[in-house]
């Protein structure tokens, strides 16, 4: 590889000294098989984690080892490897409450994505409890998976979306949501982290204002889950959502946090096989928590995976780990900020290691052509957040993103990348 | 490098800079709009058809360097154009930007400039949004076209 081996600043060390292993990210990188590689002719410099991140070697074996050696259907067989197969995929949702510090594993629900995580929110929690003339509030700076969702179940229930507004750095407006949570407000939808601007929203304090209105709290963790560390009990988050491909585990698996209490009144999200207790053509039971939300046969080998992710990251410590970004954020930020005609669109105080960022007289569509052919992959486009772009008056942006295996050298690739890009342009 | 160059060749990249026939056409009596949902590309084409011949067009919108020089090259291609000659000057466009032909350049002109696209092939869908668009004007669609 061209990264240089140290290429990650020693002042970052000092607060490492827990009961981890030390950060080195040379070492990181070596557990992810598909950063050994070139593109066009480049070493790989892959920015594009906010879409979704590479997977280690310790996800890929245990993938591979669990349809080598333990493939069977769940919670049903008397068989030794249906039994076997049903322990590791309950040892994942274990891991998965201790990466939340949930205070029940029953409250861990295991989705497709934090897509279905939300959707499945609303349209129990939603439709049970919003009707006509009643409203859900969001922000200004949600994904298109916590617009849609909403915006589906107003429409039905004829209820009304309203929006916390944004400043021009991509921070809430604060003082806003007070005047926004009135006594019809049934549900406020936010963000943890903005993919689009990289803004690490006040969680705490919103889900506080939001509780002494009594209006309870879905979170959107996609962004923050592989960057922060989240205890939905101290956030009094009452739904947190977040998908597994993002924090290194495969496609195809999310996780939906609920309160028990809440996830106990709900009804259920789909009907099938392991979401009941008994069945006869008059009258069904719903199983116990969390079978009651999982209907059919689950994500097995998913499930096994993000377990592995989480332990993998456990391993390194999120604590190294968001340290590690943040350098990477400090530095590409002074690195672009100082190139004529890049402008940084999402400049937060508290911000994840996300720089959407466009550049005069280029558009970004452009701009991700000439960084591929320098091997460098970032995200161009409005990222599924159109109204963040219509807030900022732009049709698009390019973003690079980070994870825990990217390097300082990469940074300065993506600044020459940059540098090439006015070049064909100027 | 050399594929970019052949991509952004200079007389594209001086196009999207400055633009021909840009702006609404007071005197259209088609239009149609154009959108690719993968970048936000969005462009308006405005025609002023008479007798199946095209007597003006222009264009508006935003977009990427490929989109922008390819709606204002193709306005300049089509002016005088019937709407069958400017039908079939799309679909030898169509075969250059995706590689399928290499024989036709000179019946093409200056649109030959556009052969780069084939080698992104992500990119195609930005050469041909306005034309794509051209052509829904012509039907006289009222609803927009999209590149999905």
């Amino acid at each position: 590889m061209s990264t240089a081996a140290n290429s990650v600043p020693q002042e970052f060390h000092p607060s490492m000294a827990g009961e981890t292993a030390e950060f080195d990210v040379e070492k990181v990188r070596r557990d992810f098989p598909i950063l050994q590689q070139m593109v066009h002719g480049h070493p790989l410099v892959y920015l594009d984690n906010a879409a979704t991140s590479q997977k280690p070697l310790a996800v890929i074996e245990v993938i591979s080892r669990y349809y080598e050696r333990d493939n069977a259907n769940i919670h049903r067989g008397v068989h030794y490897l249906s039994e076997h197969a049903t322990e590791e995929h309950e040892a994942a949702r274990r891991t998965v409450r201790g990466f939340l510090n949930a205070a029940d594993k029953r409250e861990i629900i295991f989705v497709r994505s934090a897509t279905e995580g939300i959707n499945l929110v609303a349209q129990t929690y939603g439709r049970k409890h919003v009707g006509a003339g009643d409203e859900v509030l969001i922000t200004a700076m949600e994904h298109h998976s916590n617009i849609v969702p909403w915006q589906i179940l107003c429409e039905e229930k004829e209820a009304h979306l309203r929006v916390i507004p944004i400043n021009d750095r991509g921070e809430l407006l604060m003082e806003e949501l007070p005047k926004l949570l009135g006594p019809r407000t049934k549900l406020l939808g936010v963000t943890h982290v903005s993919n689009a601007l990289g803004t690490i929203n006040p969680l705490k304090k919103i889900i506080k204002i939001a509780h002494q209105h009594n209006v309870p709290v879905v979170v959107d963790g996609a962004q923050a889950a592989p960057h922060l560390k989240i205890d939905v009990q101290e956030l009094d988050a009452d739904f947190y959502v977040f998908s597994g491909h993002k924090v290194y585990a495969p496609t195809g698996i999310g996780v939906l946090y609920g309160k028990r209490a809440l996830l106990e009144e709900m009804p259920p999200y789909q009907g099938g096989g392991d979401m009941i207790r008994s069945v006869t053509f008059e009258k069904t039971l719903y199983n116990d928590l969390p079978y009651k939300f999982e209907a059919g046969t689950p994500n097995i080998g998913g499930a096994i995976g993000l377990g592995a992710a989480i332990d993998y990251i456990n391993h390194l410590g999120m604590e190294n780990i968001a340290a590690h970004e943040h350098d990477l954020l400090v530095y590409a930020t002074e690195s672009l900020s100082a190139i004529p005609g890049v402008r940084i669109i999402g400049t937060a105080a508290q911000k994840a290691a996300v720089i959407s960022f466009i550049i005069e007289g280029i558009h970004p569509h452009d701009i991700g052509t000439i960084l591929d052919r320098e091997g460098i992959a970032v995200r161009t486009g409005h990222h599924c957040a159109q109204p963040v772009m219509q807030r900022f008056r732009i049709p698009a942006t390019a973003r690079a993103s980070f994870a825990l295996y990217n390097t300082r050298a990469e940074v300065d690739a993506l600044v020459k990348g940059i540098e090439k890009v006015k070049e064909v342009f100027a | 490098m050399s594929d970019l160059r052949e991509l952004y060749q200079e007389v594209i990249l001086e196009h999207s800079k400055a633009p021909r026939n840009y702006g609404a056409l007071p005197t259209a009596n088609h239009k149609a709009e154009g959108y690719n949902p993968l970048c936000g590309d969005h462009f308006t084409v405005y025609l002023d058809v008479e007798d199946g011949k095209i007597r003006d067009v222009s264009f508006q919108g935003s977009g990427c360097a490929i989109s922008k020089a390819s709606a204002s090259m193709m306005t300049q291609s089509v002016k005088g154009k019937t709407k069958e000659e400017a039908e079939k000057l799309f679909a030898q466009f169509h075969k250059l930007v995706t590689g399928a032909t290499n024989g036709d350049r000179d019946s093409l002109g200056k649109l030959a400039v556009f052969a780069g696209v084939s080698e992104f092939p992500v990119r195609v869908k930005c050469a041909t949004l306005a034309w794509h668009t051209l052509e829904a004007a012509l039907e006289g669609k009222q609803e927009s076209v999209t590149t999905e």
